[in-house]
């Protein structure tokens, strides 16, 4: 699905990922954990196009992504849900719809069925800035699958949240990667949550790329010392 | 009470007045808005060099005395000046230039300001969602559209209510040029004051009326709040 090599994102000078090679399967859920700073969600900006790497060369679905200037329709098979959702300052179902509408369909039935799924069909109608982080969440992970993405990023979905709100999201994200096929790019420093979902796995450091691993690989035999000291919860630095 | 009867009872010269002065306010309020609220949202949105000498000339403009506006479109406008040759010198012409100039930063930087004030990580997500960069400016747009209708409303007020500009390039010529602000003035000078109290109510009414609808536009039009039930 993606295909990343040599590939440099730096801000003002200062080089904040650096990533040799780095190859992301269709259909996989994969990992990316590491320290906070470790460049984490540049890697997720760079893969759905919000900005231009420095160096280097990104493929998406085999073909080069140069400039920002990717086919819009190609562009529209990857979104993500954002660490902190920023809502649009109306309906909840209308947040839901944002997505189709941007893409002039309507989908009503789509929306109901998402808001079901994700446990606010009773506040449908409800203003979105009035919700709660976790159900505020929830209407982000809901925008995002209404559109039915080929890539689902996922930066720090979870974190703040509740063990329901927690539970949930995860349950939705599992569910649709098995049934839709969806590739989901999990970004976090929650090594458990990363466990529970993930297929493969990367550690992410100061930019590079420490060691990359079959989930069971990874978490129970990592080959670098650092991935050992990371997944057993000890900070490497 | 006489004036009251002058505004019920439709009197031809005050309803010519208001006629003109709605016009001349209208337009340039209309034109202001069409090239105020992109301007606005341009600034607010963009980062180039020479933003702050920009903003900081925009903010010049805001606090513009209508009469020095007067004075520049007279000059401009005048029959020696650069754009006398459009004879445009006392006519309503003149004076939705004048308040063009006048609306015009203050649409501008309400804009700009509404539009700063949108939350910046809004437009990532919208951009991820598959919007198009058009699709995410009117995205913004719509967040900031309380501060956005302020702005008209801020630039509808400063027009209609001022007087300096209008009486120097329009010449408050009646039936012609005569708007609310300067019969108020005249009728006064002449001590015409039930007339001048019957523009008054008129002009005070535009205004409340002005700002009752962004009040109600602010709410998404559901009149009917909380505190009234």
């Amino acid at each position: 699905m993606y295909r990343l090599q040599n590939v440099r994102k730096a801000y003002g000078g200062r080089t904040v990922l650096d990533i040799d090679h780095l190859h992301i399967q269709a259909g996989e859920v994969f990992a990316v954990v590491g320290p906070s700073g470790a460049g984490k969600s540049t890697l997720l900006r760079l893969l759905n196009f919000l900005e231009p790497s420095t160096a280097g060369r990104i493929e998406f679905d085999g073909q080069p992504v140069n400039d920002n200037h990717l086919p819009l329709a190609l562009r529209r098979q990857v979104t993500t849900v954002f660490q902190r959702p920023v809502l649009l300052n109306t309906s909840v179902e209308s947040n839901v719809a944002y997505g189709l509408r941007l893409r002039g369909e309507r989908g009503d039935g789509r929306v109901r069925e998402l808001l079901r799924l994700v446990g606010l069909n009773e506040l449908a109608k409800a203003p979105a800035r009035r919700l709660s982080g976790g159900e505020a969440q929830r209407v982000a992970l809901a925008r995002a699958l209404a559109i039915e993405p080929r890539v689902l990023l996922l930066d720090e979905p979870t974190a703040n949240l509740d063990p329901y709100n927690v539970g949930l999201i995860e349950s939705i994200v599992a569910d649709v990667n098995r049934r839709r096929g969806t590739t989901v790019v999990l970004v976090t420093h929650n090594v458990f949550q990363a466990r529970r979902l993930a297929h493969r796995a990367a550690l992410l450091l100061e930019g590079r790329v420490v060691e990359v691993a079959a989930a069971d690989d990874f978490f129970e035999r990592p080959q670098d010392p650092r991935t050992a000291a990371f997944v057993r919860g000890e900070m490497v630095y | 009470m006489q004036a009251i009867q002058l505004v019920a009872g439709g009197d031809l010269a005050l309803y010519t007045i208001v006629r003109l002065s709605l016009q001349v306010t209208g337009v340039s309020l209309l034109l202001s808005t069409l090239l105020g609220i992109p301007a606005g949202a341009w600034l607010g949105l963009n980062r180039f060099c020479g933003r702050r000498l920009v903003i900081a000339l925009l903010y010049t403009g805001m606090g513009f005395p209508p009469v020095v506006v007067g004075l520049f479109v007279y000059l401009l406008l005048s029959r020696s000046g650069p754009l006398g040759g459009l004879g445009w010198l006392f006519t309503p012409r003149a004076m939705v230039v004048s308040q063009l100039i006048i609306a015009f930063p203050l649409v501008t930087g309400f804009t700009m300001a509404a539009v700063m004030a949108v939350d910046p990580e809004l437009r990532p997500q919208v951009l991820s969602l598959g919007a198009t960069a058009r699709q995410a400016t009117w995205a913004i747009l719509r967040e900031a559209r309380v501060g956005v209708a302020a702005s008209v409303v801020a630039g509808f007020g400063s027009i209609i209510s001022e007087v300096g500009s209008v009486m120097m390039v329009g010449g408050n010529i009646e039936g012609r040029t005569r708007v609310l602000t300067t019969a108020i003035v005249l009728e006064t000078a002449k001590g015409d004051f039930d007339l001048a109290i019957a523009l008054g109510i008129v002009l005070l009414a535009l205004a409340f009326l002005a700002n009752l609808l962004a009040v109600l536009l602010q709410g998404g039009l559901r009149v009917p709040t909380a505190e009234c039930a």
